[in-house]
């Protein structure tokens, strides 16, 4: 018994992690429509600059509890990575051709993944510390960290947090009435720069911090962006792309599916992912929440 | 009545086949002089250039952009080492009977799920799609070989006329292969320039240009777009099939995501709104790589980079941009 | 006269608006009708539920008294029903020719063939010549359509839909946005081919000199029903079209 809920704790642990990729996802997609082929790599760059700073911070010595104020930290430098690239790399491809688009971020994301590997080498880039600071719980006899509850709270507060700036705060409207008509919302005196870039910059935010409050409990790899940006492909495409709570669900969906899968047949859990995505999409070509 | 410019034009066709047949025997005659490193490598070449032929029957005729064609080169290449070490053939005929069925039944499956769907979501399929297999071929590491891969030894060509082995082989074995492969890359480059040139790749052409029209002429979209997409990955894996008894491995890098960006930053490099734009990005492409892993360990970021420069500075790439130097220079020397 | 096309209490509804609401529309073989009436009257909703673009909520169809409701886009058109758009709608990186041809080969069949280059075929050339030069367009044959000038594209825009050689030809504002003069060539093109009795032809129009000037019967729609119907003497002499049209209430 407890066994089965420490299962579903990590499948929790790891949706929320794939709801803070995904939901920055389809926010960018859904105002710009935009798909970022490099948000996996931001996601892994969150992991590696949170991972980084844990550990210059471990070496100045500085108390455990300190050591969370690093998380934001982390996903705001990937937001204002983001910041640099929608003028710079993204903004002159808005009147092109879709392909230019998912192109010039294709090649992002291979200048992102070899950047990292420029950085910070091949071996993996590890932040324990922070996860040992967060005391264990007792489950029915077993031992689970507490840190990832701590996760679990973390993503369900972006979730809500998200929901209220959507459909709650004045930027929320900007956003929506951009997404819904760009030049419309132009014309009725909306800066589209400014909520572009501030749209893209939050979908950025949302990767990073997923990559900062995974990397204490697992290590910053390379290659993991691409594996994260194939995780969350396949949720927006269950969940359906530029929907919140598409992402939602989706993400929950995905994570149960590989904590069941990787529980019982390892090797061919990313297959049966896949075969679950393209069977969503034969009845819901749009994805379960998704429109056209 | 004027002369029209849709009537039969043979006389321009003629040219064409001129010209082909001039590059054809140009590249037949060249091994002697570039030796047999640069030999090998212009098989690579001619064998990229295959693999970005199909690719471009997606891309640059029905519009639609595949970030998994790495699937089809792995799954050429690997049928090859399975059939190599499962069933003993040796024949490199009996890889390309039995390999191209195996590949054109894998991209017409992945065609049928992927073209329900256009755009950012087909990009997604065939991406999550070359992953999917990539773990595969990762994890059952028992089936595989895993990381290692799978030996696959040269092969006899022409139904046991030339076998390698022995003192030498090597360098006879790429002697012979060359031309192989040259041969099949002509008779590749034939069946594309027909196929894109009737009635059907008229009618992929307008349903990448117009998709609603296309529908209202009575287009049937999903169904050309399958075949489409089938013929190409049967392409590409071709060009799976001959890479790899040439590599001696088949592993999973070739089905691993930035093969598959290799694969449509050839398309890019060469031009992917003409037909000879991947032919000659394929083969750039390949010395490019070959001299940029050779000079840095960051190739990947110079790749992106470049591609990046690509879109910005040359989206019609090099024979776009060399056409157009050549229309104006024509222009010019008119007037 | 024979009933070509029928609709039988043909329904369907955005949100709130009706965009047609139990239309019973008859279309007569070898007849020029012109579809008219205010903006969101439900004229191109009409159109778009008979090509199959849009389905129906409920009602019915038929068409050469079979019933065509559930039919597909291409089933239709394969019955003889073809159309075109509001905007105009093009193959932009095939040449004029070609965008004529694809109608032709596609009405033949032939579009599967891989086997040999599309300009050997000298049936679906000669007649997409002729096409051509039915809309004077024949000596454009080899540029790209993207490069023609406006009324150029309206009238290719047609000759597409034409060359289907439908039984039924829908053209959703033939002449909008186009000058005067090429919507003279456009409309007496339209006309010679219906009165050639090749095709009927039903247009949706708003220009209501266009409209006077080729339709045999005028048909106008408001909020989703008919308002009136019958020849343009006759709608020319209804209090109530001119009321819709000139923005004033209608008669009780």
């Amino acid at each position: 018994m407890a066994i089965l809920i420490i299962q579903i704790l990590n499948a929790l642990f790891y949706a929320s992690v794939l709801f803070l990729i995904a939901a920055g996802l389809s926010l960018i997609f859904g105002v710009m429509r935009i798909v970022n082929m490099a948000h996996g790599s931001l996601y892994a760059v969150g992991a590696f600059v949170t991972a980084w700073l844990v550990g210059r911070a471990v070496a100045l010595g500085l108390p455990a509890l300190w050591l969370f104020l690093l998380i934001p930290l982390g996903a705001a430098a990937v937001a204002l990575l983001g910041a640099v690239i929608e003028p710079l790399l993204l903004r002159p491809f808005y009147r092109r051709a879709e392909e230019y688009q998912l192109l010039v971020t294709f090649g992002l994301l291979l200048i992102l993944e070899d950047a990292l590997r420029f950085i910070w080498g091949g071996l993996p880039l590890s932040a324990d510390t922070l996860m040992d600071a967060v005391p264990s719980i007792r489950l029915g006899g077993l031992i689970y960290p507490g840190y990832n509850l701590v996760v679990i709270g973390v993503g369900a507060g972006a979730a809500v947090a998200l929901w209220a700036v959507i459909y709650r705060t004045k930027f929320g409207v900007m956003l929506r009435a951009t997404s819904q008509d760009r030049r419309m919302a132009s014309a009725l005196g909306l800066n589209v720069g400014v909520v572009y870039v501030s749209a893209f910059a939050i979908g950025c935010f949302m990767a990073g911090l997923g990559g900062a409050i995974i990397v204490p409990s697992q290590a910053a790899v390379l290659g993991m962006g691409i594996n994260a940006l194939v995780l969350a492909f396949v949720v927006v495409v269950i969940g359906g792309l530029g929907s919140l709570q598409g992402a939602l669900v989706g993400a929950l969906v995905v994570s149960f599916v590989r904590t069941a899968g990787i529980q019982f047949f390892p090797e061919i859990e990313l297959a049966v992912l896949y075969l679950i995505a393209a069977l969503v999409l034969l009845v819901k070509p749009t994805g379960l929440f998704g429109s056209a | 009545m004027k002369a029209d410019a849709p009537a039969v034009n043979y006389r321009s066709e003629l040219t064409l086949a001129a010209v082909a047949a001039a590059v054809f025997v140009a590249l037949a005659l060249l091994p002697p002089y570039i030796g047999l490193y640069q030999t090998q490598l212009l098989t690579y070449g001619l064998i990229a250039a295959i693999a970005a032929l199909g690719f471009n029957l997606l891309l640059g005729y029905t519009g639609l952009l595949s970030f998994g064609h790495s699937a089809f080169f792995g799954i050429g290449a690997y049928a090859v080492a399975f059939l190599l070490r499962d069933l003993k053939i040796q024949s490199m005929e009996g890889y390309l009977v039995l390999g191209l069925p195996i590949v054109a039944l894998a991209s017409a499956l992945f065609g049928y799920i992927s073209v329900r769907h256009t755009r950012i979501f087909f990009g997604i399929l065939t991406l999550a799609l070359s992953q999917v297999l990539y773990s595969l071929a990762l994890k059952l590491f028992w089936v595989t070989g895993g990381t290692d891969g799978l030996r696959v030894a040269r092969p006899s060509l022409l139904f046991g006329l030339f076998s390698f082995t022995g003192a030498g082989s090597f360098q006879r074995f790429i002697d012979t292969y060359y031309y192989y492969v040259l041969v099949i890359f002509a008779a590749c480059v034939i069946l594309m320039w027909v196929i894109v040139h009737s009635p059907f790749g008229k009618a992929l052409q307008a349903i990448r240009d117009n998709e609603t029209r296309a529908a209202f002429i009575g287009l049937r979209i999903r169904r050309f777009r399958l075949i489409s997409f089938t013929i190409s990955g049967t392409f590409t894996g071709l060009a799976g099939i001959l890479w790899a008894p040439l590599n001696g491995l088949a592993t999973p890098d070739v089905l691993y995501w930035p093969f598959s960006g290799e694969i449509v930053f050839t398309a890019l490099l060469g031009g992917f709104r003409n037909f000879a734009g991947p032919i000659v990005g394929g083969i750039v492409f390949t010395y490019l790589k070959t001299y940029a892993v050779a000079t840095t360990e960051y190739w990947q970021a110079l790749l992106g980079t470049v591609l990046v420069l690509l879109v910005i500075v040359l989206p019609t790439g090099i024979v776009g941009a060399l056409s157009l130097l050549a229309s104006k220079f024509g222009a010019r020397a008119k007037s | 006269m024979t009933i070509l096309l029928q609709t039988i209490d043909l329904r369907k509804q955005f949100g709130e608006t009706r965009a047609c609401d139990g239309v019973n529309f008859i279309v007569h073989q070898g007849e020029f009708l012109s579809l008219i009436g205010s903006n969101g009257a439900g004229k191109t909703s009409l159109v778009n539920l008979i090509s199959a673009h849009l389905r129906p909520d409920s009602g019915r169809i038929l068409f050469e008294g079979k019933d065509i409701t559930h039919a597909t886009v291409s089933g239709r058109i394969k019955a003889g029903i073809a159309r075109s758009f509001q905007i105009v709608n093009l193959f932009d990186g095939l040449t004029v020719f070609d965008n004529v041809a694809l109608s032709i080969f596609s009405r033949q069949g032939k579009t599967a063939r891989m086997a040999s280059p599309a300009n050997h075929d000298r049936e679906v050339r000669d007649e997409g010549l002729e096409v051509l030069g039915q809309f004077g367009l024949r000596d454009k044959s080899g540029i790209a359509a993207g490069g023609l000038a406006q009324g150029e594209r309206k009238l290719l825009d047609v000759a597409i839909a034409y060359a289907l050689r439908p039984k039924l030809l829908f053209l959703d504002e033939p002449t909008s946005g186009v000058s005067t003069r090429d919507k003279a060539q456009i409309m007496d093109t339209v006309s010679q081919i219906v009165r050639a009795g090749t095709v009927t032809a039903v247009i949706v129009e708003h220009d209501m000199d266009v409209v006077f000037r080729y339709s045999d019967r005028i048909v106008m729609m408001h909020e989703g029903s008919f308002l009136a119907d019958g020849t343009p003497e006759e709608i020319k002499a209804n209090k109530d079209v001119a009321n819709i049209l000139l923005g004033v209430p209608l008669s009780a």
